[in-house]
C-alpha cells in the first residue's frame, strides 16, 4: 500500500511460508521495486475535473478565507488555475491526493474531523487537494464539489484517477453541476 | 433458496472476511468486525471460513427462511427466539422452513454473526461479499438490510442443511422443536468486565506526544463515543497533545491504528478503516484485541496497556491457537 508518508506491507505474521526475517526481505524487495520505477512526472494522462465552487458546496471556504486572507471567489479561481497531479489514491475507494495546490491556499487539516463529508467534495489541506468519492468521515476543508463518479467497482479500472495523472479543475455553474450529476 | 427480513434490526449487514489486496486503490478491507465469531459461526454450520454471514448490531433482525436450514449464531450474546423459544447460542441449529428467528437485544457484546449452511449467496464485488456502506457496494446493494429484503442462499441449502445436520445429530437432540446438539463452541471474543484491557504497541508518532499525554493515554478510562461506527471508534476521556509535531504527510493506516486529530481525542480504526490518513498515530492495537474491542458499543469503556511487538504477536498466536482448536473440535463433530 503506497502512500505519501510511507509504504505499508500488510501480511499475516503466522503465514506458514513466511521467510525467517520477513521485514528484512520486504525492505529489500521494496527498495528494488522503487529503484526500477521510472519517473512519471509530467507524463501522465491529462484529466479535466468539473467542480462547482458555489457556497452550498464550498462548506469551509469562509473559514479558509479568514485563515488565508484570500477572498472566497479568489480561492476558487486560484484552485482552478493550477495544474494538479495525482500523488496517490487512498483513504476511500478511488480517492485521489493531488499535489500542485497554490501555496497561498495551504491550511492545516481540521482539528475536529467531520463525521460526514458529502460525496464529490473537493477539499484541501496543507499543500494538497483531495476529492472524496463517497460520503465519509474526513478532516480536510471543503471548497467545492464535482458531479463525477470517481469509483465504480464494475468498471475496469474501477478508479477514475491513477497516480501520475495530471488534473485541471474546471469551475462549473450550479446548472452544469445539476446537468452532469 | 432464500431468507426474508421481517424486521431489519439496528444495523444488519452481510459480511465475510473482507477485501484484500486492493488498498492501493483506496478500497478498504471491510469484513466482519469480529472475524473470530464469524469463523466460529461458519464452522458450526459446516461452511468454510470465508462464507458471508449476517452481522447484527445491538438490536438484531427477525428473519424467516423459505426452506429447512442449518444456522448458527456466534459473537455477542443476543436474546434470540424462535417463535417464543430461546435460541441456544454458539451451536448448530436445525430450523424447519417457515419458522421465524428473532434476534432481539444484545445482552453482552454488541455484534453477532448468523451463519447459514452454504453462506449468503449475494454476488461478490471486488472479491468479497462484505457490505461497505460508505461506497454502497458489496452485500445487498451495498446497504444495511431493510424490511422485506430477500437474500439468496445456496441453491441446495435444504439438502446441505439436512445432510450436515444428520451427521451432527448422531450426537444431537431436539429441544422445543429446534434441532440442536449437546455441546457449544466457546465464545472467544465476548468483552470482560469493563473497562476492558486493550493491548497497544507504540505508534509511529508516540514519542512526539508530551509526557502528560502519554501518561493520560495509558491511565485514562476511555469511553466509546456515540458517533463511532464500523470505520472508527472515537474515544472520550482525556485530551492528548503533540506540541512539537506539525502536519504530517498521509501515511498508510491499519486495522487498530489509534489516530489523534488536533482536538486531542483518539480514534481507533476498525474494519471499515480508511487505507491512509494524516493524523498522528499514538498507538496500534494488538490484532488479538481488535475482535474483543469490536464487541464494545457506544458507551463501552476500555483502558490501554502498552506492550511490545513480541507480546502482541504472542497474544495473536494464543488467540489463533484457541480458535484453531475450537474449529478442529467443530470439524470433528461434522465428521470432517
Amino acid at each position: 500500500m503506497p502512500a505519501l508518508g510511507g509504504i505499508a506491507l500488510h501480511f499475516d505474521p503466522e503465514h506458514p511460508h513466511l521467510p525467517e526475517a520477513p521485514l528484512g526481505v520486504a525492505e529489500t524487495l521494496v527498495r528494488d521495486c522503487l529503484g526500477a520505477v521510472p519517473s512519471r512526472a509530467g507524463r501522465g494522462r491529462m484529466l479535466e475535473v468539473p467542480v462547482c465552487y458555489e457556497p452550498e458546496f464550498a462548506l469551509d471556504i469562509i473559514e479558509i478565507a479568514e485563515q488565508s486572507g484570500i477572498e472566497p471567489e479568489d480561492i476558487a479561481r486560484r484552485h482552478a488555475a493550477n495544474e494538479h497531479y495525482v500523488l496517490m489514491v487512498g483513504f476511500s475507494p478511488g480517492q485521489p491526493y493531488l499535489g500542485g495546490l497554490d501555496p497561498k491556499l495551504a491550511v492545516p487539516r481540521r482539528p475536529n474531523p467531520r463525521t460526514r463529508v458529502p460525496a464529490g467534495s473537493v477539499a484541501i489541506a496543507n499543500a494538497q487537494t483531495a476529492v472524496y468519492p463517497y460520503e465519509i468521515a474526513g478532516g480536510w476543508s471543503v471548497i467545492g464539489r464535482t458531479p463525477l463518479a470517481l469509483f465504480d467497482p464494475a468498471r475496469d479500472p474501477p478508479s477514475f484517477f491513477a497516480p501520475g495523472d495530471r488534473v485541471r479543475f474546471v469551475a462549473i455553474s450550479r446548472a452544469e453541476y445539476a446537468r452532469l450529476k | 433458496m432464500s431468507l426474508r427480513i421481517l424486521r431489519p434490526g439496528l444495523l444488519t449487514t452481510i459480511q465475510d472476511r473482507g477485501r484484500r489486496g486492493l488498498q492501493h486503490l483506496g478500497v478498504v478491507p471491510a469484513g466482519a468486525m469480529d472475524p473470530v465469531a464469524l469463523a466460529l459461526a461458519n464452522a458450526l454450520v459446516g461452511n468454510r471460513d470465508g462464507e458471508a454471514a449476517l452481522e447484527a448490531t445491538l438490536i438484531g433482525p427477525e428473519i424467516v427462511f423459505e426452506e429447512d436450514v442449518l444456522v448458527a449464531l456466534c459473537g455477542a450474546q443476543f436474546d434470540a427466539r424462535v417463535e417464543g423459544t430461546a435460541l441456544p447460542l454458539d451451536r448448530p441449529i436445525f430450523l424447519k422452513a417457515g419458522r421465524a428467528l428473532a434476534l432481539r437485544r444484545a445482552i453482552r457484546g454488541v455484534r453477532a454473526y448468523l451463519a447459514v449452511a452454504g453462506g449468503i449467496a449475494v454476488p461478490p464485488v471486488l472479491g468479497s461479499r462484505s457490505t461497505y456502506l460508505p461506497a454502497r457496494f458489496g452485500g445487498l446493494e451495498g446497504r444495511a438490510l431493510r424490511k422485506d429484503d430477500v437474500l439468496p442462499l445456496d441453491p441446495n441449502v435444504a439438502g446441505l442443511s439436512s445432510m450436515r445436520y444428520e451427521k451432527l445429530s448422531g450426537r444431537g437432540v431436539v429441544r422445543a422443536g429446534l434441532g440442536t446438539v449437546r455441546w457449544s463452541a466457546p465464545a472467544l471474543t465476548l468483552p470482560d468486565r469493563e473497562p476492558i484491557l486493550v493491548h497497544v504497541i507504540e505508534g509511529r508518532h508516540y514519542t512526539e506526544f508530551d509526557a502528560d499525554s502519554k501518561r493520560r493515554f495509558l491511565d485514562a478510562v476511555w469511553q466509546i463515543s456515540p458517533d463511532s461506527n464500523r470505520m472508527g471508534y472515537r474515544l472520550a476521556g482525556a485530551a492528548l497533545a503533540r506540541p512539537q509535531g506539525g502536519e504530517i504527510l498521509s501515511e498508510p493506516t491499519c486495522l487498530g491504528t489509534v489516530q489523534v486529530p488536533a482536538n486531542g481525542a483518539p480514534i481507533v480504526l476498525m474494519a471499515d478503516h480508511q487505507t491512509t490518513g494524516g493524523y498522528p498515530k499514538i498507538a496500534e492495537v494488538a490484532g488479538a484485541d481488535v475482535p474483543r474491542l469490536a464487541q464494545l458499543g457506544p458507551g463501552g469503556t476500555l483502558r490501554f496497556a502498552r506492550c511490545s511487538l513480541e507480546t502482541a504477536l504472542e497474544l495473536r498466536r494464543a488467540l489463533n491457537a484457541r480458535l484453531a482448536s475450537a474449529l478442529r473440535a467443530i470439524a470433528w463433530e461434522h465428521g470432517q
